[in-house]
């Protein structure tokens, strides 16, 4: 890979520090009028998901990662890998439980993902903003009551659970934002 | 009277869909807002009979400091030799001062190679004054005035360099060797290098840490004599200190003064020190400013100097922290 110096790192630059892939959120250039010019640069490591804040003198260079984020079909979960295709060349790839972390509960089969690929592996995985998913399991709907506040949990058919309003029934299909994990409405019917 | 040009010589933009910004980077109150600070800085030198002029920008001669990089042009059949885009009109102005100018302010750009963020531009707008006869506190003093004419904000403090290290860090900036420096930066910052250079330190741990805490205007003043730059140097009792100053507003570096030093003698050994650095460093050495050692040779009256970034004051006056939204065009707008 190649190496980028202090002057090049842009936001969203991939470049390898302390043996992880870490994405630069944020670079500073810092210099006294008479003095030592330096980068204060904010990196978050991809591996961990941390921010770092580090100082470097300008002019260091740091290697590249190799780093790409690619659109990719989540296909089905095999008990031990999570497997995504590329719509184009129909490469597959395996992520492992690791890198879908917290993404797992919303991976819905033919949904289109954000894979990040680390030397041709997954990395992590961001799912759609949006997902439409079933409820498998709730209390029981309270017809006609679609005025009230309250809420009840409900389990939805990738097994994460959010809170849905009181009419809803199982079986119904509901809209999720997956950043915040918030109930978004019923899903138009198809 | 806008007379619009005949229609045969409007012809079809060479790429019509070329989608490229052409937009200034400031607003128009930006502008306007800069003009206005530019006519106080006038009116301010007017009322005390400083006399404006303006030095050239592209010279035979750059600075020597390796902490300062100059962009250079080196074609062009006016330029049978490199020459230099001035980092700030220091040594043209000390000439005018030798030559018996009295005092003079310059109101102009400057170029340095590689600074470029929010704070910085490669090419930026400097003022650079001389007061013939004033000494750093002096100088202070009338930085100070400017400040309230230009901001109305009329409180200031003055620290000295030792002092501001002991209160912050609780470290003697004078005494304390490079492991002691290192060791109060690495407990407080991460860094991603190492170095002998106790200088080095002592500017990582000025712009990390005690910097952005400075509120209010502050100037600092009297520095370690190997941040001496062109200031004169004083001994005092245990130390020997450089008579330069800074001043820092809510935080932010925006002028650098010195009580001059005018020995040419002197000058020259800095300077080749300068040099000597800048080939340790893998730096190319610069040519000495002949003109400018031969007129500190004839005299330059004692005087102290100050440049201030007017870029920075604007950003202060209007509260906008990116001075390049502040610029018509940004270096990468242009």
């Amino acid at each position: 890979m190649a190496n980028y110096s202090t002057n090049e790192f842009r936001s969203g630059l991939k470049v390898m520090l302390d043996g992880d892939p870490c994405s630069i959120l944020d670079n500073e250039f810092v210099k006294p009028g008479k003095g030592q010019a330096f980068n204060r640069v904010k990196l978050r490591n991809l591996k961990s998901g941390r921010v770092w804040e580090r100082t470097f003198k300008s002019g260091e260079s740091l290697e590249g990662a190799d780093v790409m984020d690619r659109s990719m079909e989540y296909l089905y979960n095999d008990g031990e890998f999570w497997h995504f295709m590329e719509p184009d060349t129909f490469e597959q790839f395996q992520a492992d439980e690791k890198a879908v972390a917290d993404a797992k509960q919303w991976l819905k089969e033919q949904d289109v993902c954000e894979v990040t690929l680390y030397n041709g592996a997954p990395l992590s995985v961001a799912p759609p903003n949006f997902v439409e998913l079933e409820i498998v399991e709730t209390d029981p709907g309270l017809k006609g009551d679609t005025a009230g506040g309250g809420n009840k949990p409900a389990t939805l058919s990738t097994g994460a659970v959010v809170k849905v309003p009181l009419f809803l029934s199982q079986g119904e299909v509901v809209r999720v934002d997956t950043r915040t994990g918030e109930y978004q409405g019923r899903a138009a019917k198809s | 009277m806008w007379t619009p040009a005949p229609a045969n010589i409007r012809a079809a933009p060479l790429n019509p869909d070329r989608q490229v910004n052409w937009l200034p980077s400031a607003g128009l109150p930006q502008l306007q807002a800069r003009a206005q600070l530019f006519q106080q800085i006038r009116d301010f030198f007017r009322d005390r009979q400083v006399l404006e002029v303006d030095t050239p920008l592209l010279c035979s001669a750059g600075v020597t400091d390796p902490a300062i990089e100059p962009l250079t042009v080196i074609g062009g059949l006016s330029v049978p030799a490199t020459r230099y885009l001035q980092t700030s009109p220091e040594y043209a102005m000390k000439r005018l001062l030798a030559a018996g100018s009295g005092p003079i302010y310059q109101l102009g750009k400057a170029f340095r190679d590689g600074e470029a963020g929010r704070r910085h531009n490669p090419e930026f707008t400097m003022l650079e004054w001389y007061r013939p006869g004033f000494d750093h506190h002096q100088l202070m003093a009338e930085v100070a005035a400017l400040m309230q004419h230009c901001l109305g904000r009329d409180e200031w403090r003055k620290v000295s360099y030792r002092e501001l290290f002991q209160q912050t860090l609780d470290i003697d900036p004078f005494t304390a060797g490079v492991s002691q420096l290192r060791d109060c930066a690495r407990s407080r910052i991460e860094v991603e290098f190492d170095s002998d250079d106790a200088d080095l330190w002592l500017d990582l741990l000025m712009s990390h840490i005690i910097e952005p805490g400075l509120s209010g205007l502050c100037f600092v003043y009297d520095y370690p004599a190997t941040q001496a730059a062109l200031a004169q140097l004083r001994e005092t009792e245990d130390a020997v200190v450089a008579e330069r100053f800074e001043l820092y507003i809510d935080g932010v570096e925006l002028a650098n003064g010195y009580h001059e030093l005018g020995d040419a003698r002197e000058l020259q050994q800095r300077f080749e020190r300068d040099n000597a650095r800048r080939v340790a460093n893998r730096q190319s050495p610069r040519p000495l400013d002949e003109r400018f050692l031969a007129a500190m040779v004839a005299g330059m009256p004692a005087c102290s100097g100050v440049a201030l970034g007017v870029d920075r004051l604007l950003s202060i006056a209007t509260g906008e922290a990116d001075i390049r939204k502040l610029m018509p065009l940004a270096w990468d707008n242009c």
